[in-house]
């Protein structure tokens, strides 16, 4: 252990083959372990505080608030160790990534701490590979943790499980970052076990209520079957390549793969089986808006900004295994813009703030993977990190519409819900900084220019049209298709956002007069986190615009610092995936389906979004919407849309039924019934022999004289004979 | 003549032993016991023809000890007899499961 | 003439013991056994066991037989009109077995009679101490000299036996 900690404390050691200047890594192991403590000391004092309670409860009385601001002593440090772990980490993701900036690195740095695993044929390092992909993910990981523990401080600050809340954040953080910065695929496994467990207890974080706690159940579980898929590609991967490490995959996969051949497809596909669970894809989406059941910002930092890019972040790594497979690639468009559509559609109708940002998720996760679906892996990346800075500013913003709401309905004990869009309206006028942030993630979702979402979105939906038009590409047709759906979706997402808004927002306040004068702006530690990341929306899509679009009026003709810096940073990573495409694609197409070059559809893209939000902002402020209590059930079609299009319950029917079942079989027949009955037959067959024995003690001296005169007999017969 | 003295030896043994199991009535099993005794003696005796006064001199060892062994064995019994207020042995079952 | 006899007392004998277990009453059987007894002492008799014989008589069908009757006139037996025998499976289960043994025991019969000498070493050897002793001086020679320590414990046996019987039988006091 001294080894390891003296070996993690230095430098980063491990070979490096940079080109033109050398990438010294600037400890690198620190950069995981630094969440892991912030963990084991929230998670003391999550168990002192644990103690302290139950002794109180035990001695009749109530938690002593002994601590500053009468909060427990036990509240004080997470506040502190919390936040302050993860600003530590990102300071230190910050000293590597500026120094790879100036470094061209054309193979992966891999930091190599001690072997994990070893047998004969098979050995696991754990190793750190830092090359620009993993970078850009652990920036995005620890930048916007950092800002959403800060939050956390303020939004958690009166529960009574504060410390446990941070040990889990903080572990979470730790298995993330694992996930990303892993030198393997058997690494990454671990960090995507990790964060599932860690979403399991964040979501389930108030888990005495039963359906919270079931809300994590059902998470976890959905969870596992996706891990089954990731489980199985792993294995296949090792029976091809003998390794599960990235760089030795990179290297050898187009020697050792057939592009198109059915081992690789298989590959693919189980791997993005394992990415519709974890980033929640069709069919295993249904866990992420129950998820909502956990504190708000978990579903900022876990289910937004994360751990639900994790699938988007494999497929990047597995870029090359994609290139090879059209298949395993065109489903995972497929898939990703089939689900993108759903999911907008379903949030069209739903009530609850959150429940709408999540299908909002869901389908933004959706346009992530039809990105990295048509080979721009780099573009899918670019939208997983301007969704990161944006989403988890909507829901940071309504978990702060969220917290003046309770206050509010607090002091009238009202029971509405704090939640239900149709319990809000008006709140401008009493939280102005939230009001103004929160529309600028909703521009920049709506793919408005000149905010990130619009650069990010726009270039998957040209990639779509590039990389589907090109000369040889596979099922050109499906492609189309793809880029249709993927500009009415747009639309869509720029239809319920701006509903949210003005439901939230303008109109009339109809949460209740009394209520209403008990409506207050967050406190500082709560808003300037916010704006941080409102500066990120806005200017985060500046750093990957394509030259094109650059020298074009949207990018000021040059005059605005914009580049596509991003791109050229994850080149090296895809570089081989690229040659592929190259190899087997032709060249890639310049126009759109629908004709038109990129600088045309971006242009037309933009105004049409723009054009939908005013629109919609009109019809939705006419509306007369009532208060949920009030509020009639929806018929008709908009009743399927906000039944989710009844999927929870065609799979209840369908997969849980069946499977209760054959459990209640397997129990009440098998284990019950033969296994139960064969143990206790045997002791039954005990007891009956020693019945049989019994038999002999008849007490009477007559019996045993007949026995003493049969035991002569025998041995007078073996003394004669 | 010591073959037919070892013979009628061994059949008042097999007839005393045939007493002992079918009689439930406990000194009439004890009476038997003590044919079964006079048959052994029998034999002894017969047999001492061959090797010796040995033979009776055993004989007088074992009647001695027969006549102890009636004495304590039927003050047992009269012990008995007072708490059952009979001999019969099916009676004495306290040691029956 | 030896030879008659023998085979009268044998017969009275076995007569007798068929008597003992077959006796309908308590008495009968004891009285049976005193018959057995006798004719055991004529066949002793017959084997030139002159002192055993004798004493046969005495102490076995004189004092342990009465000793026998003592008790069952103390109990008060006999009134009993149910027979006391077995019946049923356990009889013939015993008869099966004492055939068995009877079939054992008599295997050691057949083959020639080294038995069938009335004159043996042994018997010679007894019949030199009885001219020269006595009969009960041939028995006394005996045991005294190289029998005299299992006579000085049978000795303490009678005694214990006559405090045992002494304590089993008595009244406990109420």
């Amino acid at each position: 252990m001294h080894a390891t900690l003296s070996v993690l404390l230095t430098q980063g050691g491990g070979h490096e083959a940079g080109g033109g200047g050398a990438f010294e890594p600037f400890f690198p192991g620190l950069v995981i372990l630094l969440p892991l403590l912030g963990f084991v000391i929230n998670g003391v004092l999550a168990l002192q505080h644990a103690r302290a309670s139950a002794n109180a409860v035990r001695a009749g009385g109530e938690l002593e608030l002994d601590g500053p601001r009468g909060r427990p002593s036990t509240h004080t440090l997470p506040s502190f160790v919390g936040p302050g772990v993860i600003l530590l980490a990102f300071l230190l993701v910050l000293v590597n990534f500026t120094r790879m900036l100036g470094v061209e690195l054309h193979e992966p740095v891999v930091v190599h701490y001690w072997t994990w695993m070893a047998t004969s044929t098979f050995s696991v390092g754990a190793a750190l590979q830092l090359d620009g992909l993993s970078m850009v993910m652990a920036m995005v990981v620890t930048g916007v943790s950092f800002l959403i523990h800060v939050f956390s401080v303020g939004y958690m600050k009166a529960d009574p499980g504060y410390p446990r809340y941070f040990a889990y954040l903080n572990l979470f953080v730790f298995f993330m970052l694992l996930l990303v910065l892993g030198s393997s695929y058997a690494l990454m496994f671990v960090g995507w076990e990790g964060v599932g467990l860690c979403s399991y207890l964040l979501i389930g974080f108030w888990f005495s209520d039963r359906e919270k706690a079931d809300a994590g159940k059902k998470a976890f579980i959905v969870n596992r079957i996706g891990d089954f898929g990731f489980l199985v590609a792993m294995f296949m991967l090792f029976v091809t390549f003998g390794t599960l490490d990235f760089a030795a995959i990179a290297h050898d996969a187009p020697g050792k793969l057939i592009y198109g051949g059915g081992l690789v497809t298989a590959i693919t596909l189980f791997f993005f089986l394992g990415a519709t669970g974890k980033s929640a894809q069709i069919p295993l989406y249904i866990w992420l808006p129950d998820a909502m059941a956990g504190p708000t910002p978990v579903s900022a930092l876990i289910h937004a900004a994360t751990m639900v890019t994790a699938g988007v972040y494999l497929v990047a790594r597995s870029s090359v295994l994609f290139a090879l497979s059209p298949v395993g690639s065109a489903t995972v468009a497929t898939v990703g813009v089939l689900t993108a559509l759903l999911a907008a559609t379903i949030a069209l109708k739903q009530n609850d703030i959150k429940k709408v940002l999540a299908y909002s998720t869901v389908s933004q996760l959706g346009y992530m993977f039809v990105g990295v679906g048509v080979g721009a892996y780099a573009a899918g990346i670019f939208h997983l990190m301007t969704h990161a800075f944006f989403k988890a500013l909507l829901f940071l913003g309504s978990g702060a519409v969220i917290h003046a709401m309770h206050e509010a309905l607090h002091h009238t004990h009202s029971h509405a819900d704090a939640q239900d869009m149709r319990n809000m309206g008006g709140l401008k006028r009493f939280m102005p900084i939230t009001w103004v942030v929160m529309w600028i993630a909703t521009l920049a979702i709506a793919g408005i220019w000149p905010f990130a979402g619009f650069f990010s979105k726009d270039e998957i939906i040209w990639q779509i049209a590039a990389f589907g038009g090109a000369e040889h590409a596979p099922f050109p047709g499906l492609y189309t298709l793809i880029w249709v759906l993927a500009l009415v979706t747009a639309m869509l997402t720029a239809f319920y956002m701006t509903r949210l808004m003005v439901m939230t927002f303008h109109g009339t306040n109809r949460t209740g007069s009394h209520e209403a004068q008990h409506l207050h702006e967050v406190p500082p530690v709560m808003w300037v986190p916010l704006a941080v990341l409102a500066v990120l929306s806005v200017f985060g899509g500046w750093v990957n615009v394509p030259v094109a679009l650059q020298e074009s009026f949207l990018g000021g003709m040059g005059a605005l610092p914009m580049s596509d810096w991003l791109h050229h940073f994850l080149e090296p990573v895809t570089a081989t995936a690229h040659e592929i495409q190259v190899a087997n694609l032709g060249e890639v197409s310049h126009h759109a389906p629908l004709g038109g070059g990129e600088v045309a559809w971006a242009l037309i893209s933009t105004i049409l979004a723009l054009g939908i939000v005013l629109a919609s902002a009109r019809v939705v402020g006419g509306w007369k919407v009532k208060p949920a209590a009030e509020d009639a059930a929806p018929t008709g079609f908009a009743k399927v849309l906000y039944n989710k299009w009844y999927v929870d319950e065609i799979y209840d029917a369908v997969v849980v039924q069946p499977l209760l079942r054959v459990s209640r079989f397997c129990w009440k027949i098998v284990d019950a019934g033969i296994i139960d009955g064969t143990v206790n037959g045997v002791g039954y067959l005990a007891r009956g022999f020693g019945w049989l024995g019994s038999l002999f003690q008849t007490g009477t001296v007559n019996t045993y004289a007949f026995i003493l005169t049969l035991g002569v007999l025998v041995i007078l017969g073996a003394v004669i004979f | 003549m010591i073959t037919p003295a070892m013979v009628l030896s061994a059949i008042l043994f097999v007839v005393g032993t045939f007493g002992v199991l079918v009689r439930r009535n406990a000194i009439i099993m004890f009476l038997c016991i003590e044919l079964q005794l006079n048959a052994v003696n029998l034999a002894f005796v017969a047999l001492s023809r061959i090797w010796g006064i040995d033979g009776q001199v055993f004989v007088f060892f074992v009647m001695t000890v027969a006549a102890a062994e009636a004495a304590v064995g039927l003050a047992i019994i009269i012990s008995i007899f007072r708490h059952y207020e009979t001999v019969n042995v099916d009676n004495f079952n306290l040691l029956k499961w | 003439m030896v030879d008659i006899l023998f085979y009268v007392f044998a017969a009275v004998a076995i007569g007798s013991a068929l008597g003992v277990v077959m006796g309908r009453t308590p008495v009968g059987s004891l009285l049976f056994m005193v018959a057995t007894l006798a004719s055991l002492a004529g066949v002793y008799v017959l084997l030139e066991a002159h002192f055993i014989a004798a004493v046969q008589i005495i102490v076995y069908a004189g004092a342990i037989m009465v000793l026998f009757l003592f008790v069952i006139m103390l109990l008060n037996l006999g009134h009993e009109y149910r027979r006391d025998l077995q019946g049923g499976v356990a009889a013939v289960l015993s008869f099966i077995v004492v055939g068995v043994l009877a079939g054992l025991l008599s295997r050691q019969f057949r083959g020639e009679g080294a038995l069938d000498v009335i004159s043996a070493p042994g018997g010679q050897a007894i019949d030199a101490a009885l001219i020269e002793h006595g009969a009960v001086g041939a028995i006394g020679q005996s045991l005294f000299t190289d029998y005299v320590v299992p006579f000085e414990i049978t000795g303490v046996l009678l005694l214990v036996a006559i405090v045992g019987a002494l304590v089993l039988a008595k009244r406990r006091v109420p």
